[in-house]
Order: structure tokens, then C-alpha cells, then sequence
């Protein structure tokens, strides 16, 4: 499903050039949970964000689905991004001026759906999160947990063939970071959906079937 | 996406308010200056009917007239016959001071079967259209063939016989006829733009001038030869107050006048469009400061959204959508206001220039907006999503 070979990358500026991701190798098959363990600054979120396409490496090839994404356009990889990628952040990314329901709506707008639909799609989502009777609330009315399961709602209301998760329950108190890691489970085991999930929670990783670590930017297990 | 957009500005209402309210302020200062602007270069376009080129307006300060009717008749003939009797002049009509382009008015109330109008009056002599080229529309001048009429003859312009008979004819018609001084419509002239360029044509009316009027009257109108030159001018300045009771002359050319007068008008509306630049300028570095400040400010947004499927140039297209709605927003509320002026007939002017101005403001506010929020927007299209995301 994502095929990562020989990636590196590098953040230049003028004075310093830091190594952020040396020679990862990584294949993630389609149905599978895998989570990214190592310390802060390892190169963790790097990966992730080269995995979604939110970034590009400065070296190595990145496959998923067998394609290569590489030489795609700006456009291409909007529309990539929007059909196989769903992403949950640590710090949510909700749109705070914009109700539960129309955050959740959020990636059909760029599609070619129609309003009825995006509005079917996305209470449906809710609803899969638990969260069907909060979706005219604005998200400051809601709590940690409840904005990542709009979070969650946002990412598989395209249902997308991938999920990537950045420090899913890294902002949430044990119980709602179990809460958030069920839904997961449940979305992975029931829809099949792949989960690339980044923590710091050797608790949450457990729960996956395999677990990456990294260090100073490499691969080490 | 429209909706997206309306949603989004309508949830940010107590943000957007300020901004909202500049550019509502400037489409009112921009109507403003539209509306002068689409007033005046309509009266513009028409056409002067005036052959001001070579025509002198020549002002006479007499320290003494005759006291008695026929010497002053005298009086006047010599003055016109001594004027006449130069090579260099084709014609002259003893005036009232509010000649063409100059700054006096005289305005008088006439009526004609119980509807009154006032309008701009005119005291002058026969040779009057001669001397400015005026073209009759029907009828004729006033002429000495009126002298025996039991009416006092005058002639009006096209404007007074359209407010007074429409498209009746109105040679023969008698004005203030229950008064003791009722007047006869000979002929009807072609409207002339007498106050200027930029002037709307106001209703006129010419009164031949009788003998009560020579008490007062004090200037002439003159046709030149083109072979009057400066030297002519001397001489005519140096000579004709021995006719005056050497009294004091001041001759001016209507050439210059127009240009003088002309600028009565221009001088105030650069000045307005001046201010209402430095206005538009601040009102853009405003507009442009705060799209620049919320992309800023939005790089989270801006970033999420290219997660979820936002090309760049989509991105850049949403926030030049979004002030071109949060205008539209400012600009229905502006035109309420804009359209009252016609509704209510502030002014007196034409409906249609308030609505070209409408019509212009809105597309200038639209330029305006869609201008300062191209750059901004071009900006967040090149903000990389991992970055914005992780700054957030």
C-alpha cells in the first residue's frame, strides 16, 4: 500500500543543514495499523507528512497504491491527497469559524459532490464517531476528545483507503486518548482501513500490529 | 463552495465587520466621485452651440448716464455705432452682466398659464445670436419688426420650451400674461452650454432689452473680425471711453472665459478625486493589510485544507473569493444607500448618472478588492501544507 525506499530528507538553511530522515525503508501493507515510535525530533511527523504527501523527501521514492507519487503535479497530489488520504492531527486542525458539520464536510468540498451528498456523508461520519448530536456545535464547545473524533469524522468522511495519524491522543487524558485509539481499532478491523499512526504512547502502539521506531532520523526496529 | 465561502464569512461576522464597513465607506466616497464625475462628462459631451472663439465681452463703468429716456436711447446708439464702425468688429449686443462663462446669474420667475419656472433671464439686443452663433430651433430673434408689437418679445432655449410645451410649439405664445408686463415667444434657440463645458443646460430665456433696462445695462457683447488682434484690442480699449463719459473699460475674451469658468468646475472635482485617491489608496493598503494579516494568521487553515485536497491555486482562489464576497456583502448595503439618490431625486440629477456611477463604483470596489487580495492569495498558495500544519 505505501512504499517508502531510501528516504531522506534534509532542511537546509543558510548556515545549518539538518539530516531529519536517513535512509528510511518502509512498506506499509493495505489493512494494516503500524505505528512510528521515537523521541521528540526524531523525524516521526517528517515521515508522516512524506507518507501524506504534505511533504516531499530529498532523496528516495515513495510509492503508494504502486504509484509514484514523485513526479506528481501540484494538482495530482491535491487530488491524491483527497481521494486515498485521510489525516488526524494531534492539535485536531478543526476550522474553529465553521460548525462540527461543515469541518467534517471539509474534503468533499473538493470533490465533485453535491451539497445534499457532502451533508449525508459527513452526518453519517459523525455518527460512526459517536458524535451525531454535536454537529451544529462550533468546535470551541466541545472537548479534547470530542474534536478528535470530529478530526476522526473529517478524515474518513472521503473514506479514504489510508489513514495517517500525528499524535492522535497526544493532547487527550488517558480514558478519551483509549476512546480515540477504539475508534481507530474499530475503523482498521471493521473498514479495513491502513492506519499509520505516530506516538509517543508505547500503550497505543502496543494495540497495532507492528511498530517502527526511529532514531536521529533512522529506522531502528 | 459559494456557500462554504458565505458560511465561513458569516461565522466571522464580528471579525469582518471593520472590514466590511472600509469597504462600504469607500464605495460611498467612490459613488461620490463617480456620480460628479458620469455628471459632468455627460454635459461634456454635449455640444456647446456656442461660437465663443472670437466674441469679446466688453464691461463699461459709466460715471453718468443721461437721466432722460431719449438721450440715454442716444447715448447707447452712439456707443453701438462707434463700436460698429470698426473695421475689425461683425457684430454687437448691448448685454446684461451674466454674458457666457461668466460667474453672474440673473434668474427670474416666469410663467406661462399658471406654471411658473425659474429661469435664467437674459437682457440683450437684436444682433445677440449674430454675435454668438446661437442657431434658432423656430421662429426667429427679436428684431426691429417687434417694435410695434403690443408684446415685448423674447426668445427661449430649447430646454424652457420643453418644460413649458413639450413637443407643442411655442412660437406665439404669451408668458406672464396677467401681469403688467407679458411677453411674446418669437423664437426658440438651440440650447448653449452658457455656464461652461461641464455644465447641465438650465431653461433660458432672452428679453430684448428696453429703455428701462439701459439705465443699468453695462456690458457688451462683440463679434470680431479674425483680423483683430492685440493692437485692435488697444485701440478699442483706448478709444471707447470717450463714448463711456470716460468712464473705465475691461474687455475680456469669452475664449477665456470658458477656460476660467471651466475650471470653477474642474479645480473642485480634482480636488475631491485627489482626497478620494489618498482615500482609496489607504482603503487598499487597509484591505490589503488585513488579507495578508488573516493568511498569516490561517496558515493552519491553509494548511489543513491542502491535507484534505486543496491545490494551491484553489486555496489562492477561495481567499480572493472570500473578499470578493465579504464586497458583494459591503456592496449590497452600499447600494441601499447609492440607489436613494435617484429614488428621492437628490440633486436633481438624472437617474441614469447615479446609476453608471452605481454601475462604476461597484466595479471599481470589485478591482479594488480583487487586486489587493491577488497577492495575498498567490502568497498561501505557496505556503507548503507540512509547514503551516506544523506551525500550527
Amino acid at each position: 500500500m505505501i512504499h517508502l525506499q531510501n528516504i531522506e530528507k534534509v532542511y537546509r538553511t543558510s548556515s545549518v543543514e539538518t539530516l531529519a530522515l536517513n535512509n528510511v525503508n518502509l512498506t506499509v501493507r493495505k489493512g494494516e495499523f503500524v505505528s512510528i515510535m521515537g523521541p521528540s525530533g526524531c523525524g516521526k511527523s517528517t515521515l508522516l507528512n512524506i507518507m501524506g504527501l504534505l511533504d516531499v523527501p530529498s532523496k528516495g521514492e515513495v510509492r503508494i497504491d504502486n504509484e509514484a507519487t514523485v513526479n506528481l503535479s501540484d494538482k495530482q497530489m491535491a487530488h491524491f491527497r483527497n481521494k486515498k488520504l485521510g489525516f488526524i492531527f494531534q492539535s485536531y486542525h478543526l476550522i474553529n469559524d465553521l460548525k462540527v458539520l461543515d469541518n467534517v464536510e471539509l474534503p468533499l468540498l473538493y470533490r465533485n459532490s453535491n451539497a445534499k451528498e457532502r451533508t449525508r456523508l459527513a452526518k453519517a461520519a459523525l455518527e460512526k464517531v459517536g458524535l451525531s448530536n454535536r454537529m451544529k456545535h462550533f468546535p470551541n464547545q466541545l472537548s479534547g476528545g470530542q474534536k478528535q473524533r470530529v478530526a476522526i469524522a473529517r478524515a474518513i468522511v472521503g473514506e479514504p483507503e489510508i489513514i495517517l495519524a500525528d499524535e492522535p491522543t497526544g493532547n487527550l487524558d488517558s480514558a478519551m486518548g483509549n476512546e480515540i485509539m477504539d475508534i481507530l481499532l474499530e475503523l482498521n478491523s471493521i473498514d479495513k482501513t491502513t492506519i499509520v499512526m505516530v506516538t509517543h504512547d508505547e500503550q497505543m502502539a502496543r494495540k497495532t500490529h507492528r511498530l517502527v521506531r526511529l532514531f536521529d532520523g533512522s529506522q531502528v526496529s | 463552495m459559494l456557500k462554504h465561502l458565505f458560511k465561513l464569512i458569516w461565522n466571522k461576522k464580528k471579525q469582518n465587520f471593520v472590514l466590511m464597513l472600509e469597504i462600504l465607506v469607500s464605495f460611498l466616497v467612490i459613488f461620490a466621485v463617480f456620480t460628479m464625475v458620469v455628471y459632468y462628462y455627460k454635459n461634456y459631451r454635449k455640444p456647446l452651440n456656442l461660437q465663443y472663439e472670437r466674441v469679446w465681452a466688453i464691461h463699461f463703468e459709466i460715471p453718468s448716464r443721461p437721466p432722460n429716456r431719449d438721450s440715454l436711447l442716444l447715448f447707447y446708439e452712439n456707443l453701438r455705432n462707434q463700436i460698429k464702425s470698426m473695421p475689425e468688429i461683425e457684430a454687437v449686443s448691448i448685454t446684461s452682466s451674466n454674458v457666457p462663462f461668466s460667474m453672474s446669474t440673473m434668474q427670474n420667475n416666469f410663467n406661462y398659464d399658471g406654471k411658473g419656472i425659474t429661469l435664467n433671464d437674459y437682457i440683450c439686443e437684436g444682433e445677440h445670436a449674430r454675435v454668438l452663433g446661437a442657431k434658432m430651433a423656430a421662429g426667429r430673434w427679436f428684431s426691429k419688426e417687434d417694435n410695434a408689437s403690443k408684446y415685448r418679445p423674447v426668445v427661449i432655449n430649447e430646454e424652457l420650451k420643453k418644460r413649458w410645451f413639450g413637443n407643442g410649439d411655442a412660437i406665439g405664445k404669451i408668458l406672464n400674461k396677467e401681469s403688467d408686463h407679458p411677453y411674446k415667444v418669437v423664437g426658440v434657440v438651440t440650447d448653449m452650454k452658457t455656464k461652461g463645458d461641464y455644465q447641465l443646460v438650465e431653461p433660458e430665456l432672452y428679453r430684448r432689452a428696453d429703455t428701462a433696462d439701459y439705465y443699468w445695462l453695462s456690458n457688451a457683447l462683440v463679434r470680431v473680425k479674425p483680423t483683430a488682434d492685440v493692437a485692435f484690442e488697444s485701440r478699442l480699449y483706448k478709444s471707447l471711453p470717450n463714448f463711456i463719459n470716460h468712464g473705465t473699460l475691461e474687455i475680456e475674451h469669452l475664449t477665456d472665459k470658458l477656460v476660467s469658468r471651466n475650471s470653477m468646475t474642474l479645480v473642485p472635482m480634482i480636488i475631491l478625486m485627489i482626497v478620494a485617491g489618498f482615500f482609496v489608496v489607504n482603503v487598499a493598503l487597509g484591505l490589503f493589510g488585513v488579507l495578508w494579516y488573516n493568511i498569516n494568521r490561517r496558515r493552519g487553515e491553509i494548511g489543513l485544507r491542502r491535507a484534505v485536497g486543496a491545490t494551491g491555486q484553489s486555496v489562492s482562489r477561495q481567499l480572493v473569493s472570500e473578499a470578493l464576497v465579504l464586497a458583494t456583502m459591503a456592496l449590497i448595503v452600499g447600494c441601499f444607500f447609492a440607489v436613494q439618490f435617484p429614488l428621492m431625486n437628490v440633486f436633481d440629477m438624472p437617474a441614469s448618472v447615479y446609476l453608471i456611477a452605481i454601475g462604476l463604483s461597484v466595479i471599481f470596489i470589485y478591482l479594488l478588492v480583487a487586486a489587493c487580495s491577488f497577492y495575498p492569495g498567490k502568497q498561501a498558495a505557496t505556503i507548503y501544507p507540512a509547514v503551516a500544519l506544523h506551525e500550527e
